[in-house]
């Protein structure tokens, strides 16, 4: 190709209007948490620049983060970034298959070297040499690395890629392993969930291809626009955990009246993501609102946290099922016994030695 | 005018004029049979400690599983949950300014102020002392030994369950914190690392609930341990901590 076409290129070719182009400008600076002023600034960037490819990957997954992708809320903003990315390579999109399939991922990467964004779905599993997960005749490990060589920044679609989610789950019998643990030497932003928001990934997705950088990243390597705050900090049900109006049974007369869902095992508290204020499916609900707790998907090893209705972590020690009350009380019981007891020890020794002093 | 100035007595003679002082008293009064030991704001430490301790406990544990529904009136006009976690917070910011306080106190306060803060595990005679502290309470010896300060038992108790478990109980507590104040607040900057760090909240809440009842447990040991060496050692305990006097019950060496 001797000429990459912008974005707006891109876009009007699609029969986007001038008019449309600037909505989509002022939507994306407000989901991306920036001012009116940078509206006239993304503009300007999609106007001169051109348009990043992107390479999308597929390891060890369930293809829903795709899924969500494909269903971002503004259909403007979804065929936009679905046209910014090179279709040439992802399993769920992409028209060729086989030989062409791969001919076409290796084409990309050789036309823009040093250039493209390496989006990964899914993560490699390690054992048996990466056998676990075969793409195109080779272990997915292989074609990770390859993709990742020449890639400028590297996107970690979902729970799988960021942290591995349930193919890591304890005893993780492949060693499926994160993306970030596999390739060390590339920025990486991970985009937890399962699967993340479609409005979380066209975001974060524009703010990369707009201002050719990453966007500001929390310490897990989030971006903190999306990530920064916890379910908990914006739920609508808020009000009734601070006032202390709890779900205490799902057919009760309190998860009627919409009550919170804290003792119910809700990870709303310890759960970073934007599914209460951005919400799913064009913004219709969030698990919370249909009335089940949060399962904190988009948090590393949310599998092995104990039940999903649980506030605590269940711990499998010594094969016994337990959790942190469960074992404290059990040991400050003990400890009480064995106190009651040594006191009444103590008392008879003294009351021996009252009794010697007596006779002796 | 009469002179309150009294005559001149002989050694004791106010003790023996309320009539119960006997000779053998006497000899023991002629010594001096205590030590300062705990000076005022390690004693003020200690009971503000114990105050904020208990109600960091019963919030901490009310925060994990909350009290049975109540509706006494709208949500807007009922805090219950967030009266709770207010005294929760609270009690742990006064529980860290006064383990700074205390902190301090180790450098300007008198060396017992010092104790707690350090074990001397390198000391081969220590262990050997410790494990006769042990024997005393398996009922193995007949007498303990005498200390001015914590014995080898309760100082290695006080290290590893105040020293450090309260260190760790603030380290994990302004962690927790900083969730809630937020992303480029405080305690975010001070604190929020460690939750980079575990990489999982639910994985904290839970190291914080086990250091809970760690605090539980010692508090059982602690307050039964006190009563007891009161009682049955050869020194005073309960009320040292309120005097900062350790007075003997013998002068007996060891």
């Amino acid at each position: 190709m001797t000429q990459i076409e912008t974005f707006y290129e891109v876009m009007r070719k699609q029969g986007i209007t001038r008019r449309s182009f600037m909505k989509y400008c002022a939507l994306t600076a407000s989901a991306l948490g920036l001012g009116p002023a940078f509206v006239p600034k993304i503009a300007h960037a999609m106007e001169t620049k051109p348009r990043t490819p992107v390479i999308w990957v597929s390891g060890l997954e369930c293809t829903c983060c795709s899924e969500s992708f494909i269903r971002g809320a503004h259909p403007l903003a979804k065929d936009v970034v679905l046209s910014m990315i090179s279709l040439d390579y992802n399993h769920t999109l992409m028209a060729s298959a086989g030989h062409a399939a791969e001919a076409a991922l290796e084409e990309t990467i050789q036309k823009y070297k040093g250039n493209y964004i390496l989006a990964v779905e899914g993560n490699p599993p390690l054992n048996e040499d990466g056998m676990f997960c075969i793409v195109g005749g080779k272990p997915f490990v292989e074609q990770l690395k390859h993709a990742a060589k020449d890639a400028k920044a590297i996107i970690s679609w979902g729970a799988c890629a960021s942290y591995g989610c349930v193919q890591a789950a304890h005893p993780n019998p492949t060693r499926a392993t994160p993306v970030h643990k596999v390739i060390t030497d590339k920025p990486i932003i991970k985009v937890p969930g399962c699967p993340p928001i479609a409005e979380v990934m066209t975001g974060v997705i524009t703010y990369m291809l707009t201002f050719d950088r990453l966007p500001e990243l929390d310490r897990q390597g989030r971006p903190a626009m999306f990530y920064g705050q916890r379910i908990h900090d914006k739920c609508y049900r808020r009000p009734h955990f601070d006032a202390g109006q709890f779900v205490e049974h799902w057919d009760d007369d309190n998860a009627r009246k919409g009550y919170c869902l804290y003792k119910m095992g809700c990870k709303g508290p310890t759960t970073y993501n934007a599914c209460s204020t951005v919400r799913w499916n064009e913004g219709t609900s969030f698990p919370i609102q249909s009335g089940h707790g949060c399962i904190g998907c988009s948090e590393d090893g949310f599998w092995d946290q104990g039940s999903f209705y649980d506030r605590v972590t269940n711990l499998n020690v010594f094969g016994i099922e337990a959790n942190a009350d469960k074992l404290g009380m059990g040991a400050a019981g003990a400890v009480g016994g064995a106190i009651a007891v040594h006191a009444a020890v103590s008392a008879l020794k003294r009351a021996q030695k009252k009794q010697e002093k007596v006779e002796g | 005018m009469t002179d309150l100035h009294p005559p001149h007595l002989k050694a004791f003679e106010a003790s023996v004029l309320t009539g119960d002082a006997t000779a053998e008293d006497l000899e023991t009064l002629k010594k001096q049979s205590s030590v300062y030991v705990y000076e005022a704001p390690v004693r003020v430490w200690h009971w503000v400690n114990a105050l904020v301790i208990t109600v960091l406990v019963v919030t901490g544990y009310l925060i994990g599983k909350p009290l049975p529904s109540m509706q006494i009136a709208e949500a807007t006009h009922q805090f219950v949950m967030g009266y709770i976690r207010f005294a929760h917070f609270a009690a742990g910011m006064i529980l860290t300014v006064g383990f700074f306080g205390r902190i301090y106190w180790a450098f300007v306060g008198n060396t017992h102020a010092r104790q707690m803060f350090t074990l001397p595990v390198t000391n081969r005679r220590w262990w050997y002392e410790l494990i006769y502290e042990l024997r005393w309470y398996m009922f193995m010896v007949k007498e303990p030994k005498k200390y001015v300060g914590h014995n080898p038992m309760a100082h290695a108790a006080m290290f590893f369950f105040m020293t450090l478990g309260i260190s760790f109980m603030m380290i994990t507590g302004w962690a927790l914190y900083a969730e809630g104040a937020g992303q480029g607040s405080l305690p975010d900057t001070a604190m929020g690392w460690l939750l980079g760090w575990i990489g999982n909240s639910q994985i904290l809440h839970m190291l914080h609930r086990f250091g809970m009842w760690s605090i539980v447990i010692f508090v059982l040991i602690h307050v039964y341990a006190a009563l007891r060496e009161d009682i049955m050692s050869r020194q005073s305990t309960v009320s040292t901590m309120l005097s900062g006097h350790r007075t003997f019950k013998d002068d007996r060496p060891d």
